[in-house]
């Protein structure tokens, strides 16, 4: 009987057992990473995706809210509920007036916010005073502060009262061109005390060294701020473009209790106050969510096109 | 970039598939039996001081007589109103057996949302029901001819005025003459020239879609001689009562003798303004503040007091399908509602018990209190809001052209009108 004795592969097996191993390694390693992001995983799906695959659900869908175990028909009525939002007067003027506020809130959010985080970064005295001031408004429930802006601004208030002759008739919240704008100053002056903060923080990681050389490059306060300041707080500009959008998105609140129920005639009324109507008073989730829906896809627009303009380009 | 897009998709899918899952089942089976249960009970009522003192009352008269079934009341829970609460518990089945504050409005609603039982399912449910409210109780019944609310209570809405600013402008504060719309806003002129007063009277004039239920409705329900604002499936409010009224409020708002701005708290509690159109509820809430009268809504013409109508501002109690012991919470609600019951919540809150024989069935309480006599009298002509599920949507329709060609006064009232029409009827054609 003859015997062949075949070689072993001994240069070929190292390489196998090596990759096999590392294909273990590296399954171990998968595994524990979907392991350690279970919780997060599970928290995104149950309170995220769910919802929003609901709302996708709904507005595609006769949707209507009712008791358990109620057998009811909810047709799939496809783009119906898109295409009744998008020739909807009172909905598209509501995303026009969100457009207003849009446009007034988030660049005096950006810049007030930084030009007074810099200001309070410099400040040595009274300093936890002063940023507890700003944070204030932020801390207290809208309810009690609209108290005191419908005191304000109303008719015979105290800033028509500074004003004198040059108040507006009518007063500022009943007036169809400066109620959405009112509710905007409103908003940033709320909100402030929190992007204060985030550009505080921001702050801190700008080297001191750096404003060293531009003084000794002879740059004058202006120009430390700008050259200086304001790209070492990118990101956190970034940050705040997204988060007062994204806020600013979901207003409801204010036009709710300020201007009483988005008006005068529509005029404050928000996308979210529409839904409100629609979904929870008038008995029509499927069309509020339609409508939550196309809110859901302009939000990411204007953040994709703030992150891409606005964003690091390094 | 393509990873995170997979996993966002795959995501939003998952929430698909949960979403597309979560609809319920189950059966009208399970319901039959429960109509014929007896236990333990949970019931909601106001959370207004006085109707929180009678419902209490009420409770512990039950309890003790009994003890097998026992009722559990609770103020209903806060929320933006008590619509959503009550919405919100039938979706999730927390609803309690019986609400002691459910408003006309939200019925329809409430009934296709399968949340309502329908009283009349009871061997004595619409016979109770139509001996206890009389004719009026007509308003009440939905279009399948069920009774998913029973009519409780109504504040029939007049003009609360306040004597001592009618006094300070000239007025006669006993008897003023507030009968026609001419006569109203000569006097609501006064009160404003004199300085008696900022406003003359001062209606919410936000855009809520309860809020016409507060000026235009009241004084459309006396110009019309009793109609609601849809009659036989068609909007009715851009006929010409419609339109005097809408003038009226028109006027009042050109002239600045109603503010236009949200007022803290209550204007004529506050002396904001001398006149104010609500029911007998707000009563509690004006003593020791105002010297009070109260006279019928206007009409063009001055009708008599005996025959103006007038918006109800009920509130109703529903039966509630989460309820497990429905037999016990039918006999509760015909207990809540009996004759010794009615005539507690008659002087303990103000307002006034639906019932058909109103004033002859507490003669002493209108004896006593001769101010609540007119609204006894008055509660015999009271106006609901259209029934059905589009309720709320009408009222919203009606105010939003409201606030615009009324409060504001843009455009032309009638073709204002006559567009907030078309929109209802387009939507009660649906």
């Amino acid at each position: 009987m003859a015997t062949t004795l075949t070689p072993k592969p001994v240069l070929a097996e190292v390489p196998a057992r090596r990759g096999s191993e590392h294909r273990r390694h590296r399954a171990r390693q998968s595994f524990l990473g979907w392991l350690f992001s279970a919780p997060y995983l599970v928290f995104v799906a149950v309170i995220f995706a769910y919802p929003l695959g609901f709302a996708l659900y709904m507005s595609v869908h006769d949707y209507f809210f009712t008791a358990p175990g109620v057998n009811v028909v909810r047709p799939f009525v496809g783009a119906r509920n898109y295409l009744k939002a998008l020739s909807d007067p009172a909905v598209l003027r509501s995303f026009g007036n969100l457009g207003v506020f849009l446009v007034i809130n988030v660049p005096l959010t950006v810049v007030l916010s930084l030009v007074l985080a810099t200001l309070l970064n410099r400040v040595v005295h009274a300093r936890a005073f002063l940023r507890v001031s700003f944070y204030l408004p932020y801390l207290t429930a809208s309810v009690a502060l609209v108290g005191v802006w419908l005191f304000l601004f109303s008719g015979s208030g105290l800033v028509n009262q500074v004003l004198g002759p040059l108040a507006p008739s009518p007063p500022w919240l009943v007036n169809e061109r400066l109620a959405m704008p009112s509710i905007a100053l409103f908003v940033t002056w709320k909100q402030l005390g929190f992007y204060i903060l985030l550009y505080l923080a921001a702050l801190q990681n700008v080297g001191t060294e750096l404003y060293e050389a531009a003084a000794t490059d002879g740059a004058t306060r202006w120009q430390a701020f700008w050259n200086v300041t304001v790209p070492g707080v990118r990101s956190a500009t970034v940050l705040v473009l997204l988060l007062a959008t994204i806020t600013g998105a979901n207003l409801f609140t204010e036009p709710y209790l300020l201007t009483g129920g988005g008006g005068p005639n529509g005029a404050s009324s928000s996308p979210v106050l529409v839904m409100y109507q629609q979904g929870i008073q008038q008995g029509k989730p499927g069309y509020a969510a339609a409508i939550g829906v196309l809110l859901v896809i302009l939000t990411l627009v204007i953040a994709f096109l703030q992150n891409k303009f606005g964003g690091e380009r390094d | 970039m393509i990873g995170r897009a997979k996993v966002l998709a795959a995501a939003v899918g998952f929430g698909l598939v949960l979403a597309g899952c979560s609809s319920g089942g189950g059966g009208a089976s399970a319901q039959a039996s429960v109509a014929q249960a007896r236990g333990p009970i949970t019931i909601w009522y106001s959370n207004n001081e006085q109707e929180v003192a009678w419902g209490k009352s009420m409770v512990e008269a039950w309890n003790a007589a009994h003890p097998d079934e026992k009722i559990d009341g609770q103020e209903i829970p806060a929320g933006k109103s008590s619509e959503e609460v009550i919405g919100a518990a039938i979706t999730a089945g927390t609803t309690p057996c019986l609400v002691f504050n459910t408003a006309p409005s939200a019925v329809g609603q409430f009934q296709r949302q399968g949340g309502l039982v329908n009283l009349a399912t009871f061997p004595d449910g619409a016979s109770y029901i139509e001996s206890r409210t009389g004719a009026a109780a007509s308003q009440y019944k939905a279009d399948d001819g069920g009774y998913y609310q029973l009519p409780w209570k109504a504040n029939p809405v007049m003009i609360f005025y306040d004597k001592d600013m009618f006094k300070k402008a000239g007025l006669d504060a006993e008897k003023p003459d507030l009968s026609t719309f001419d006569n109203f806003l000569a006097a609501a002129r006064k009160l404003k020239s004199s300085g008696a007063a900022k406003y003359a009277i001062n209606p919410a004039a936000s855009s809520e879609f309860y809020q016409p239920q507060f000026d235009f409705m009241p004084v459309y329900a006396a110009e019309s001689g009793g109609k609601q604002i849809v009659a036989d499936g068609k909007a009715v409010f851009n006929d010409a009562a419609g339109l005097a009224t809408a003038n009226f409020w028109k006027t009042i708002y050109a002239e600045g003798l109603a503010g236009k701005e949200t007022v803290q708290g209550d204007a004529f509690a506050t002396k904001v303004s001398a006149m104010a159109i609500v029911g007998p509820w707000a009563i509690a809430s004006y003593k020791g503040k105002v010297n009070w009268g109260a006279v019928p809504v206007p009409t063009s013409t001055g009708k008599a007091a005996n025959e103006t109508y007038t918006f109800s501002d009920a509130k109703n109690v529903g039966l509630y399908s989460a309820c497990k012991n429905q037999a016990t919470a039918w006999d509760v609600l015909k207990f809540a509602t009996s004759q010794e019951q009615d005539g507690d919540l008659l002087t303990k809150t103000g307002q006034m018990p639906l019932r058909a024989d109103l004033q002859k069935a507490y003669p002493d309480f209108f004896t006593k209190n001769p101010a609540y006599t007119q609204f006894g009298d008055q509660a015999a002509r009271v106006v609901e809001v259209p029934g059905g599920p589009h309720t709320v949507e009408i009222l919203q329709i009606l105010r939003d052209a409201y606030t615009k060609a009324v409060i504001s006064g843009e455009g032309d009232l009638q073709q204002s009108l006559n567009d907030a029409a078309d929109k209802v009827n387009a939507l009660l054609a649906q």
